[in-house]
């Protein structure tokens, strides 16, 4: 479990970034973190693994304080993936790099490499197992951060803006691969602007804003209010956008994905049709 | 004549074993707003690294065929020669601010070009105008937000004054309302400038609407070529290209039975056509 109690923190040379953040991110949860560029998002996730202590307040990972634990300890339990892969990539291949953790933690040769390979494929990176990640596109080495953090399996994942850069089979791919983690017990949580991925996902969203909790609910009715998605500069995803234009012909309000909608107009249009 | 001509285009990176661009043909008109789109790892950064000559001039690799821009060969012109033609904007505005102030940062491209104070000054004040952050003149770039930062970097592409402008996933790190505006940004340079736009973007669902053609890449090769409203269908989508909703949304139905006209590409035009259907 994730727990904020009124989280302040404040960067030494600037003003205040979190301003009073209280959160319960239960077990086998799946949210996403949402708001403007510069609400907060980042340094609220830094404090998951205690790369940040709070100024004021408390976080608590499994009913422990964080300023009671060393990074490298809560590291093990909680996986951070940062935005920019290559403030986290160092090695000369993409398989060493993956499997540099477990090494670390002192896993034997042969747990390492097949856990190793696993991931490997799961996130479609066999192929470049002996290539530097240097020598890759963005959006792969995106996914060697990410191979690179879920190898030591740890319990609650915290991913930084993961569609940054993915094609829609990779994006497909990603989302298939979270609700996997989260069936399987894991708690997975995600900074993200992309409003179509999380219409897909449907996740419970947390809206930040100017470092405050602005909106936490289920992403069907946080991403159909346009008051709150404003006050965050987000807007509405496509599909809600359009059932929104067409509300004065009685379709449903609610939908937030295209097979939904689908589905609705469909039945809409069988109806005028039986009509005529 | 065509303001880009890339011909028989084929590069391989140094160390690498597969060409990132292989056998690439095509060409853009003066004032055309390409998209330049594809799965991850289809060769467009690459592209785009050619577009301003940081391949083969910066990146080490074998380059065969050739890549003309505004009449000059990037196999015969140094990148600052290239410079002064192509604009080239980075997908995070960070690794391209250095300075201590916004106004700092414009200013120095005109500089380079050993512009005289007077023109420099008018250049600097033009492109904070037309990217709307004259108020930001004496901020410095790393107190700003994202969208913010990326005008910024706009701003001191344009003040180079290119015919052509090369963006790399610019919205790629900015929240939807600021990505919205840097797209409107870009899409008035091309309207009252009438400068080329080349935009690599996945974000379709924002861009494509402003776009004249979509030309989308797998394996360092063309695959479709097109207007957005015909490019954009199932043939991409199963090459891995991130199609907009709304888009994906009408092909389903006009498999149901709801015909359109033409596919729509923005939530307007879906919006009409559906109107259209369900009160007819």
């Amino acid at each position: 479990m994730i727990k904020t109690e009124n989280l302040h923190f404040a960067y030494p040379t600037g003003g205040d970034v979190l301003n009073g953040i209280d959160l319960d991110i239960g077990d086998s949860e799946f949210v996403a973190i949402m708001g403007e560029n510069g609400a907060g998002k980042t340094t609220l996730i830094k404090h998951f693994n205690g790369l940040h202590k709070p100024t004021k307040g408390r976080v608590s990972i499994d009913n422990i304080d964080t300023r009671k634990r060393s990074v490298a300890s809560i590291s093990k339990d909680v996986g951070l993936v940062f935005q920019n892969p290559d403030h986290q990539l160092f090695c000369e291949t993409v398989e060493e790099e993956v499997a540099f953790s477990l090494k670390n933690f002192g896993y034997d040769t042969e747990t390492i490499d097949r856990r190793t390979n696993a991931i490997l494929e799961t996130l479609d990176l066999s192929q470049y197992a002996e290539s530097s990640p240097f020598t890759l596109s963005g959006g792969e080495r995106k996914r060697v951060a990410l191979a690179s953090v879920l190898v030591w399996n740890p319990k609650h994942v915290i991913l930084d803006e993961p569609t940054i850069g993915q094609d829609y089979q990779q994006k497909d791919r990603l989302r298939n691969f979270i609700l996997q983690l989260v069936s399987q017990r894991k708690t997975v949580v995600m900074v993200t602007h992309d409003v179509e991925f999380v219409a897909e996902c449907k996740p419970r969203v947390v809206l930040l804003s100017a470092g405050r909790v602005a909106g936490d609910g289920p992403a069907r009715e946080i991403l159909t209010d346009d008051v709150l998605l404003n006050g965050c500069s987000l807007i509405r995803p496509q599909i809600s956008s359009l059932m929104h234009s067409l509300r004065d012909l009685d379709v449903s309000q609610d939908i937030i994905d295209v097979y939904s909608a689908r589905a609705c107009l469909v039945k809409a249009y069988e109806k005028v049709r039986k009509c005529q | 004549m065509p303001t880009i001509v890339v011909k028989d285009l084929t590069f391989t990176y140094l160390g690498s074993k597969k060409p990132s661009i292989s056998d690439l043909t095509f060409s853009v008109d003066e004032g055309q707003f390409v998209i330049l789109t594809g799965p991850s790892g289809c060769g467009k950064t690459s592209v785009c690294r050619c577009l301003n000559g940081l391949i083969p001039h910066f990146y080490s690799g074998e380059l065969e065929g050739d890549l003309t821009v505004c009449g000059l060969s990037i196999r015969e012109k140094s990148t600052s020669e290239l410079a002064r033609k192509v604009g080239f904007v980075f997908q995070n505005p960070e690794n391209q601010l250095f300075s201590l102030s916004v106004e700092r940062d414009v200013a120095f491209g005109p500089e380079n070009l050993g512009l005289p104070r007077s023109e420099t000054r008018k250049r600097v004040d033009w492109a904070l105008e037309v990217t709307g952050i004259s108020g930001l003149r004496y901020r410095a770039p790393y107190e700003l937000s994202g969208g913010q930062q990326q005008r910024a970097a706009i701003a001191a592409v344009l003040a180079m004054k290119p015919e052509v402008m090369v963006l790399d996933e610019p919205t790629s790190f900015l929240d939807p309302k600021s990505a919205v505006d840097i797209l409107k940004v870009v899409h008035d340079l091309n309207k009252t400038l009438g400068m080329t736009i080349v935009l690599v973007e996945h974000r379709l669902d924002l861009a494509s609407q402003y776009a004249d053609r979509v030309i989308i890449m797998d394996k360092g090769e063309t695959i479709l070529d097109g207007k957005p409203s015909e490019v954009l269908g199932e043939k991409a989508r199963l090459i891995g290209v991130g199609i907009p909703r709304i888009t994906l949304l009408a092909q389903l139905l006009q498999k149901d039975g709801l015909s359109f006209a033409s596919i729509p590409i923005s939530v307007e035009d879906a919006s009409v056509a559906i109107r259209r259907l369900l009160s007819s």
